[in-house]
Formats: C-alpha cells, structure tokens, sequence
C-alpha cells in the first residue's frame, strides 16, 4: 500500500514538483537567511575569538561592543597590573584611521596596535613575513582581504585586476610613513575596513593626538585564577569594566541584537520562507488529496483502514518535506560554498539544519494533518457520488 | 457461505439524510433478499434511492433502522473497523467513473485488494494477470488507465472487484458511459467472469439495455421496492 502511496504521489509530476519547489523553497530562504545572520552575528565578536591568549578583557565601562571604543588613560594599565591574580597585562590600541593610497584615495583602516615588549594580539595566522617584523622601523602589517581590495592599487589597464598590496610597499597613514613587512589573515569582522596591526607605541603616533589613547587593556590570569573571579576583583579595584572573553563576545552580540534591526530584518525573512513554504506546500497538498479524495474513498470502500490512509499521507507528507528539506538545505550549502572569500557573512552551523528541518517538519505536519483530517472524516459511500 | 441461499438480506431498511427541513428519507423501510448465485438489478428513478440501498447492504454507509444481513453478518452488530475488514475480505466494488486510480498500471490497479488483505505484491500482481487474463486484458498489464477505452477501464474494474474472490460485488452503473455494444460487452465479461455459485452480484442502473442480464429486477420508487421481477438472462 505504501507503493500505492508513492506512486500517487509522484504520478503527478505537476503537483509533486510543485510540493518540492515549495518547501525547497522554504528550506532554503530559512537556512540561507538564518546562516547569513549566524555569519554577521558572529562577526560582531570575531575579533575577541582571534585573540586567544588574554583571559580578561579590561575598558572603560561605558563600552558596549569590540568597535565601540571608550580610550583609557595609559595610567590604567599600571593599576591593572597592581590587582592580584593578575599575571600580565598589555595595552591594545583599536582605532580607525585613515590611509592614503598611491593614487591619493584616501581608506579608513582599523589600526590595532599591539604591546611594543610581547606583540600580544597579533593576528592568527600569517602569511607572508612574521609578527617580530614590526619591530622594524615604521613597519604595519596587513590583512590579506585588505591588501587585494582596498588596499589594492588600481590596475594599469582598464579592465584588467587590482594589484595587491605587497611586503615593502608604503603607505601613509595620517600622514605618517607605513612600510607593509607582513600579510596576515585575520577572520572577517563586523566591520569590512582592512585591518593593519602594528606596534602599540607607532598606533599611538598613527592616531591623532588626544589625552587617552589606550583602547584596552588585556590580561592573563596566574595559573589557577579563575578569570571571572579576576574580573570581578579588576571591576572592583579599578572602576573599569573587565570581562572574560566569553562575557566580552557576549556583551557584543546582545548589542547588535538588542540595538540594531539585524535580527528584525533577518527574523522576517525567516518567517517569510516558513509561510511561503507552508501555504505553498500546505496548499498544493491539500489540493494533491482533494484530488486524490475520490482514490482515497475507493480505497476505503475496497477496505482500507483509515490506520493505513494515514500512514500512506504521513509517507507522502515524508517524501515531500525529505526531499525538500535535503534540496533546499543543499541549496543553502552551495550558495555559501559559492559565496566563501567574498565579504558575505555565511555560517550554516548545525543548530541552522536543526531549525530547518523543524520548519519543515511543522509545515509537513500542518499540510498532512489538514488531508489526514479530510481523508479521515471520507464516508466511502461518497464513492458512488464522484 | 450462507446457511440459507441468501447473501444479502434487508428487512425494514431505512436510511435519512440530513435534518430539519433539509431532511430527506432516502429509504423508507425496504424489504429485499438477495440469493447466492444471482444477478439482480436495482433499477429506478434519479433519487429512487438505489445508491443509498446498495451503499447500505455493501456496509459503506450506516442504516437508521432495519435489518440488513449480509452472510449471515449483521451489519448492526459491527464496529466501523470490522465493517472495513468486512467489505476487504467479502466484497467488490465497480463504479460509474471507473475509479482506477490513474498512476497506477493495470495489473497495479487490479492488485489493490489483495494488497490491502496484505498479499505480497509478486503474488498480487501474479493473480491480477490471471484475472486480466479472464477478461481479455493480458496485453494491457503494464499500461496506465488513461490509454485505455472507456470499456477496457470497466473490465479492469471488474478484475479489480473479482480478484480477491469477494461474495458479494455490487455495481453502480457500470455500462451508463459506454456506448451499447461495449456496455453488452462489459456485461458479458461480468456476467460471465463474476457469477457464480457462492456469489451474488447487484448492479444499480438506468441502462434498460443491459436488463436482459439479470436473474431478478428490484424496481424501486420513493425509497422502497416497489416490484421485484424475476427474468430469464439471456447471456
């Protein structure tokens, strides 16, 4: 009977390929958007993952987020390191500055700079040159996105590719000379500026001159210091701010859904895919038992149980959502595949295949119940009557 | 089979539809046997009824009052689930419009009733080719509905019907969309391949052209059976 149930179903190519689309759709728009959101959502925060060795992260408590800096005084640090538990501490400067290109543009560029002594900060992965480079005289170092985009310098015929910027090329930034001793790769942030990392010191005399420029202080614990425990004495000891990192990232993505229309605008699309889907879907296939309802009596009437109708609807509800869950989440996969090295924010984690598959799995059940129930309710006498 | 020599027995039947001042008695009390080894028809007026007796006696709709017997079963007596195996296990339908359901193969369509007595699907298929074969369709095992005739769609209906073995087919109107060559064919094929002994057959029609192969004629006006006819079929 189960055979029936699939050859019914799939006799009508029309109506089966029209479920399919509907919830391929659905499953698609559902994870596509909610990947894309998972990818900007973890922006706001990658900068803190990249920075794996400080335990606490200390500023000025009116920080809300990784790119809201409040600058401290450099007098701070020294306090910090007086807190016990506390078993380094090093300045960070964070910034946007602008550089000047060869061809005069002008690029905003977010300068970090790191502890002149220990470098501690720099970025994950280099690769071209090393992190003691900036030890050199004026010497940044640049991320590889940046340096082949913004930071590119203009082809020299029209048409043809931008030129990457190389180790040993200069640039300025406010003014003052930059010399590129190193390529690095850092994970995308929220912000698309290139990153240049250099030397805390230099970032100081890169940025305009104002009484507080230290944007963060960022500490390690002593062995067997529990960092929450560290945090709370810092926060105390020294009127500022300090967070773990996991406390940090937190803070940072419950600003952007708490104060941006990020998760409004990505929520509505996601809804959107699950309604389209489910009307769709829903539609087609109670329109698919509508017209089955006269093959479905007859069925009854030669003595079919109704405990058989329904598990021949749930397998074809099943087949569909199947089908459609595994095209549209394959779909999504191929679009972020297509998508990687661009500047999309594409994430597609397994909680996303999760929710789809939920989506899909409540859209299936609400189109099958609506033809269980009509189906169910059939008299088989209506046999004679069609 | 019956102890009597009769498979289907209703006694004081009725059947109402609706209620209040949409309420119709489709059935007013209707007396009527139906004997092992015949072959009646239930013939009528539009809205006599007919349908409604067959539905009744063929346990696909509940009676108010009455009594209806069919094998020595009182329909009364069943759960809806024990009326489904019932009608699995004892009788055949064949309908007005064919009800093949279109993506199905002949052989396919044939095989439902044993499939839903749960047959396997090779000996299913196996026993629809002999039935197929009976009614002369043997080369149409593997085609879909749509390729064929108005009146080789009614001989797969009536393999359908008969290949379980049922005791009991009933038929709506099974030659009323076909011409009246192909409409004595199909009667002939039913006739000859669904009567039998420990059989009975009731056919509901308006086709007076098919008349001559019934045992017995139930003629039927304002839900009851108003004159029962014994004929000699001549096929």
């Amino acid at each position: 009977m189960y055979r029936i149930a699939l050859k019914m179903l799939m006799g009508d190519r029309g109506k089966y390929l029209g479920l399919i689309m509907g919830l391929t759709f659905a499953a698609l728009l559902i994870t596509q958007q909610s990947s894309i959101f998972t990818g900007l959502m973890t922006r706001t925060y990658s900068f803190i993952n990249d920075l794996s060795q400080p335990d606490v992260w200390v500023m000025d408590p009116k920080v809300q987020f990784i790119d809201d800096v409040k600058p401290l005084q450099d007098t701070e640090l020294i306090r910090v390191r007086g807190i016990t538990g506390v078993e380094w501490a090093v300045p960070l400067y964070k910034g946007l500055l602008k550089a000047r290109l060869e061809d005069g543009n002008f690029q905003i560029v977010n300068v970090l700079g790191l502890d002149d002594a220990t470098l501690i900060g720099g970025p994950p992965t280099m690769i071209e040159g090393s992190l003691s480079d900036l030890r050199k005289q004026d010497a940044i170092i640049v991320n590889d996105v940046g340096a082949s985009t913004r930071l590119a310098k203009k082809p020299k015929e029209p048409g043809a590719k931008a030129i990457p910027l190389q180790v040993g090329e200069v640039l300025e930034i406010n003014d003052k000379r930059a010399v590129v001793v190193g390529i690095c790769r850092v994970s995308r942030t929220f912000q698309s500026q290139p990153v240049i990392y250099t030397t805390y010191s230099r970032a100081t005399t890169f940025a305009p001159k104002e009484r507080k420029l230290l944007s963060f202080v960022l500490v390690k614990a002593s062995d067997g210091v529990d960092p929450k425990g560290l945090a709370d004495r810092i926060r105390q000891g020294t009127g500022l701010a300090a967070y773990t990192a996991k406390e940090f990232k937190d803070l940072s993505f419950n600003y952007y859904m708490k104060s941006t229309g990020i998760p409004i605008n990505f929520g509505i699309a996601v809804m959107l895919g699950f309604l389209i889907g489910t009307a769709i879907a829903g539609q087609t296939f109670y329109n698919f038992t509508l017209e089955n309802l006269r093959y479905f009596g007859t069925l009854k009437a030669m003595g079919t149980t109704n405990a058989v109708l329904l598990r021949m609807i749930v397998l074809q509800a099943l087949v569909v959502g199947a089908l459609g869950y595994g095209l549209g989440v394959g779909g999504a996969a191929l679009f972020g595949y297509l998508m990687r090295g661009t500047e999309l924010a594409f994430r597609l984690v397994p909680e996303i295949l999760i929710l789809a598959g939920g989506a899909i799995a409540v859209i299936v059940t609400l189109s099958a119940l609506l033809s269980i129930l009509k189906v169910m309710k059939l008299e088989p006498a209506i046999v004679f009557k069609m | 089979m019956s102890q009597n020599g009769t498979a289907v027995s209703l006694q004081g039947v009725t059947k109402t539809y609706g209620s209040g001042s949409s309420r119709v008695q489709a059935l007013r009390g209707v007396d009527l046997d139906v004997r092992l080894g015949e072959l009646l028809m239930l013939v009528g007026p539009s809205g006599c009824g007919k349908t409604t007796l067959i539905s009744v006696a063929a346990a696909i709709l509940d009676h108010d009052d009455g009594e209806i017997v069919v094998f020595d079963r009182d329909l009364k007596s069943m759960s809806q689930a024990e009326k489904t195996r019932f009608r699995g296990a004892n009788i055949g339908f064949v309908f007005q419009a064919y009800n093949l359901i279109p993506t199905l193969t002949v052989a396919e369509n044939t095989a439902i009733p044993l499939l839903i007595l749960g047959k396997r699907r090779a000996d299913a298929l196996a026993r629809a080719g002999e039935v197929l074969e009976a009614v002369g369709l043997e080369d149409k095992l593997g085609s879909f509905p749509a390729a064929l005739s108005g009146g080789q769609q009614q001989r797969v209906a009536i393999a359908r019907a008969i290949v379980n073995n049922p005791r009991l087919i009933v038929c709506d109107e099974p030659t009323s969309a076909l011409d009246a060559d192909t409409g004595r064919l199909v009667m002939d094929v039913l006739r000859r391949n669904a009567l039998s002994a420990d059989r009975a057959l009731i056919i509901v029609t308006h086709d007076n052209r098919i008349f001559s192969f019934a045992d017995r004629i139930a003629r039927m006006d304002d839900g009851r059976v108003i004159l029962i006819e014994p004929q000699v079929a001549t096929s």
